[in-house]
């Protein structure tokens, strides 16, 4: 399996302090598959995410991207290797429109800079008017075609969301990580959202993987799961040994449930 | 409206800016014209802060070091040698000073030029510092600039300065300038590398995950705003003819961040209108600093007075439309268009 | 230099420094709190002088009532600056708060020049504060003694309040998070007035020791050391009460050396702490003593 993984992590560790987040997170993610990193609140989850995608530079161990070594590398190049993410306090240009924001996207693979765009050269204008099409192709792929000149910040709740994911997506990335994509989400929009991630992996070619706590999303499109709790990997598996690990109910109900089960 | 049309009247706005220039230049008195310079640096000047703070959410306090830099460099190149033997009285000028020189348009690139490197020079370092940080350490190195400007007196005159700047600012220069900083700064916004500057100041956080690096985006805005302060600081040496360090102090950067803040952070149509609004009040509220005759009668001006009234109208304004008068919306065509027609078909009715 | 040279040029670096410190005791109190930099706290300190030559040529006060009358309006300004000027803006970007800091800086130093004239106003030293003491080879002005002795106390009254008073809990409380101490009931607006209300009674305080020491009033006089104490601040590691009372005295004291062992460079004095603030911002932007703060992704 490691030799097609997309992405891999060899003991990744982050101490903040005195204290230790996320401690010795080794996971190999197959190409093309849909993964799922869950836990309880404060296991270090987003830590995980902040250090595959740059934002922290782990304390140990490496992070490798389609066997490059990305670790510690800034945010912008992580990104520029084909690695996209979404948060989970959803962070879009407020103040820009549905469309610049897809469009922002598109800026890392732009070739044609800011002097061009002042020249007025047609080589400028050519690819901004192409950038401005895919953008748009894009908000179509998420359902916000309609919305396109619309400012971020009126949006409703699930249509940032979906706007996030475009943006990510503008990005042209292989490796997409969602921070809670099904938060806030009503039971329609969820069972909705899981079939999207579906359909974009195909249509994209991506691997993904996600941190949620909705476990119908998680067992639902999750072709493999890896559990964290206060730091450390108790279990990973497929779902169905996941849902039966005793230890993973036990980091999410206490002691008294497992003797209940 | 289509991009040809919206061209069309871009360049008749042009042609009818010139063709009042050329009336103005006429019959108007020496005082408006002044105004009228004036108003075309203020702009330059509030477009470039608006640049780096406005559209990239840099808080940059330094304006004053810009231009400082600016007007030094185009000074020292368009003064006539014999001229720079006249006024280096304390301390002889070095050989390089004394025997630069360049016409008006290469010294004011050259001014602006000067002002980018220092803002390259200055941003590496202080860009990565947060809003209210950059701010403060942005406005050391303005006073940083006015110190060494007293303390280089064989390249700067020292604290005397320079008098007798030739006057080559005239309204053509100025507001050609000034449309040059327009066309430039709309261009870069409108384009891809603006929505960027945007993102930035919208969400650093979020700009890094779309792969932009952040850093050299900054430094570039930072750059930029730079250049147009520089050749601002240029212009308005060679306007008022005579430059020392007193000028350049935190006053002036004040002056800028109020039209930008007045006419709204991140509209360019907001800080062309405050530019000319300010500039104004600040050149009509002049007289409340001076004595004012009635005959015999003397009404004893106020010093400080104009100040204290920009000040306060600077605080009404940051409590109570903290989006300046414009917000974050321009002027477009279409809209004035839009707006004519409307009324025009009422007034068919 | 001689080892009584050496001594002269320490004490009067412990007076700028103890002068610094006590502005920069408002700075970093504001800052622990609001997280704003009270850009018109300069002008706090500068009114402070003005309002004891003002009770001293106008209403022919005494001394020490004028000194105690100073402090007591200055520190009143202090806080109407917040009600009127930053309370509005709690909840509004930061910078807006720091641009309105900066309007009421201006509108404070123009409003003393409409009041009191641009020109510098002499001050009248007490005869007893002008008599050099002689000790050994070292001439020392009392007022050398006075001012850190003085600062020192001050800035033991207020360590009292901030460690064992229960408005001092409540000042620490909201440093630590403003909305927690909302919801635990902590009088937050109060306790905020009270916090510009100390700072800006130091900071009047080392206005008038600072007219004391260099008698001339001028209204932009508080500028560079108010910018200096801010610096100051930060070099201690801004939010820490002793990292401002660290910081100000260390600048005063490298300040003064620094001209005295390299004359040549006097001109070049005010941009010394320029300089250093700089190079604290991008080698240590916590200070000597300032806690992390955390940006949070």
């Amino acid at each position: 399996m490691a030799s097609d993984a997309v992405l891999e992590t060899k003991g990744l560790t982050m101490r903040f302090g005195g204290l230790t987040a996320v401690k010795n997170f080794s996971a190999a993610i197959p190409r093309g598959s849909i993964v799922g990193l869950i836990g309880p609140n404060g296991a270090g989850k987003t830590t995980c995410f902040n250090m595959i995608t740059g934002f922290y530079k782990p304390s140990e161990g490496q992070v490798l991207f389609n066997g490059a070594d990305i670790t510690g590398a800034p945010p912008h190049r992580v990104c520029r290797s084909g690695i996209a993410r979404t948060f989970q306090n959803i962070r879009l240009f407020g103040n820009e429109t549905v469309l610049e924001n897809a469009m922002i996207g598109c800026h890392l693979r732009q070739k044609t800079g800011w002097w061009q765009a002042v020249l007025c050269l047609p080589s400028n204008r050519r690819e901004e008017r192409a950038i401005a099409e895919r953008s748009r192709e894009l908000l179509k792929v998420v359902g916000l075609q309609e919305l396109a000149g619309e400012k971020a910040n009126s949006l409703p709740y699930g249509a940032q969301r979906r706007l996030e994911i475009a943006r990510a997506l503008a990005t042209r990335p292989a490796f997409l990580l969602l921070d809670e994509p099904a938060a806030g989400m009503n039971p329609n929009e969820t069972q909705e959202l899981m079939g999207f991630i579906r359909e974009i992996r195909r249509s994209f070619d991506l691997t993904v993987l996600l941190i949620e706590h909705d476990m119908k999303v998680v067992m639902g499109i999750c072709e493999h799961i890896w559990v964290l709790d206060y730091g450390e990997m108790i279990a990973a598996g497929p779902p169905e040994a996941i849902q039966s690990d005793p230890k993973v109910i036990k980091a999410y109900l206490g002691e008294e449930a497992l003797a209940h089960a | 409206m289509g991009a040809k049309t919206n061209a069309i009247l871009n360049i008749l706005a042009a042609v009818l800016l010139g063709l009042f220039i050329w009336w103005a230049e006429e019959n108007l008195d020496g005082y408006m014209i002044q105004i009228l310079n004036l108003i075309a640096v203020n702009i330059i000047l509030a477009l470039s802060l608006n640049l780096i703070y406005g559209f990239t959410g840099l808080f940059s306090l330094g304006h004053a070091g810009f231009m400082a830099i600016g007007a030094y460099v185009c000074s020292i190149l368009i003064l006539a040698p014999e001229q720079k033997e006249m006024l280096f009285i304390l301390e002889p000028a070095y050989d390089w000073v004394q025997s630069a020189q360049a016409p008006f348009f290469v010294a004011v690139v050259a001014g602006g030029l000067a002002a980018a490197l220092f803002g390259v020079l200055v941003g590496i370092p202080l860009l990565r510092l947060g809003d209210d940080y950059l701010g403060m350490a942005t406005l050391g190195f303005a006073e940083i600039v006015r110190i060494f400007a007293i303390n280089l007196p064989r390249v700067t005159n020292g604290a005397l300065g320079f008098k007798g700047i030739p006057d080559h600012a005239n309204l053509w220069w100025n507001f050609g300038w000034c449309l040059f900083t327009l066309y430039v700064i709309i261009r870069l916004i409108r384009s891809n590398s603006g929505n960027v500057f945007k993102a930035i100041r919208d969400d650093e956080t979020a700009a890094k995950a779309m792969g932009i690096d952040v850093f050299r985006q900054k430094l570039l805005s930072f750059a930029l705003g730079a250049f147009f302060a520089g050749v601002g600081g240029a212009l308005l040496g060679s306007l008022v003819a005579t430059i020392d360090p007193k000028m350049f102090t935190f006053v002036l950067t004040f002056n800028v961040l109020m039209i930008v803040v007045t006419g709204g952070l991140g509209s360019i149509t907001g800080s062309v209108l405050a530019g000319i609004a300010i500039t104004v009040l600040l050149e009509w509220l002049r007289f409340v600093e001076n004595p004012v005759y009635f005959g015999d009668w003397e009404l004893p001006g106020i010093p400080g007075m104009r100040m204290v009234v920009f000040s306060l109208a600077l605080i009404f304004m940051i409590l109570f439309r903290r989006e300046g008068f414009m917000g974050k919306r321009e002027f477009s065509w279409s809209w004035a268009v839009g707006r004519f027609f409307k009324k025009a078909g009422r007034h068919g009715i | 230099m001689t080892w009584a040279m050496f001594v002269q040029h320490a004490l009067n670096g412990l007076t700028l420094g103890s002068l610094y410190a006590l502005i920069a005791i408002g700075y970093t109190m504001v800052y622990g709190i609001l997280r704003l930099i009270n850009f018109a706290h300069s002008e706090i300190f500068m009114l402070g002088a003005y309002f004891v030559l003002w009770g001293l040529t106008l209403f022919y006060l005494p001394w020490f009532v004028a000194i105690v009358v100073a402090i007591v309006v200055t520190a009143a300004i202090g806080i109407l600056v917040d009600r009127v000027a930053y309370r509005p803006l709690r909840d509004a970007p930061r910078i807006s708060a720091l641009i309105s800091a900066i309007g009421v800086s201006f509108f404070l130093q123009n409003l003393t020049i409409v009041a009191f004239g641009a020109l510098p106003r002499e001050v009248y030293r007490p005869a007893w504060l002008e008599n050099p003491i002689l000790m050994g080879e070292v001439r020392v002005l009392p007022l050398t003694l006075f001012v850190p002795t003085l600062s020192f106390l001050l800035m033991l009254g207020l360590v009292w309040v901030v460690y064992k008073t229960k408005p001092g809990l409540g000042m620490r409380a909201i440093s630590k998070d403003i909305e927690t101490s909302y919801i635990m009931g902590v009088p937050v607006n109060r306790i905020i007035s009270l916090t510009f209300g100390i700072g800006s009674a130091l900071a009047a305080a080392s206005g008038i020791m600072w007219a004391l020491r260099y008698p001339q009033l001028q209204p932009v006089m508080g500028s560079i050391p108010g910018f200096k104490a801010f610096i100051a601040a930060v070099f201690g590691g801004i939010g820490s009460i002793p990292g401002a009372v660290v910081g100000g005295i260390m600048l005063g004291v490298i300040e003064i050396m620094a001209v005295a062992f390299f004359p040549d460079l006097a001109g070049y004095r005010d941009a010394f702490a320029f300089i250093l603030l700089i190079v604290i911002l991008l080698i240590k932007p916590t200070g000597l003593m300032g806690a992390r703060l955390e940006d949070k992704v």
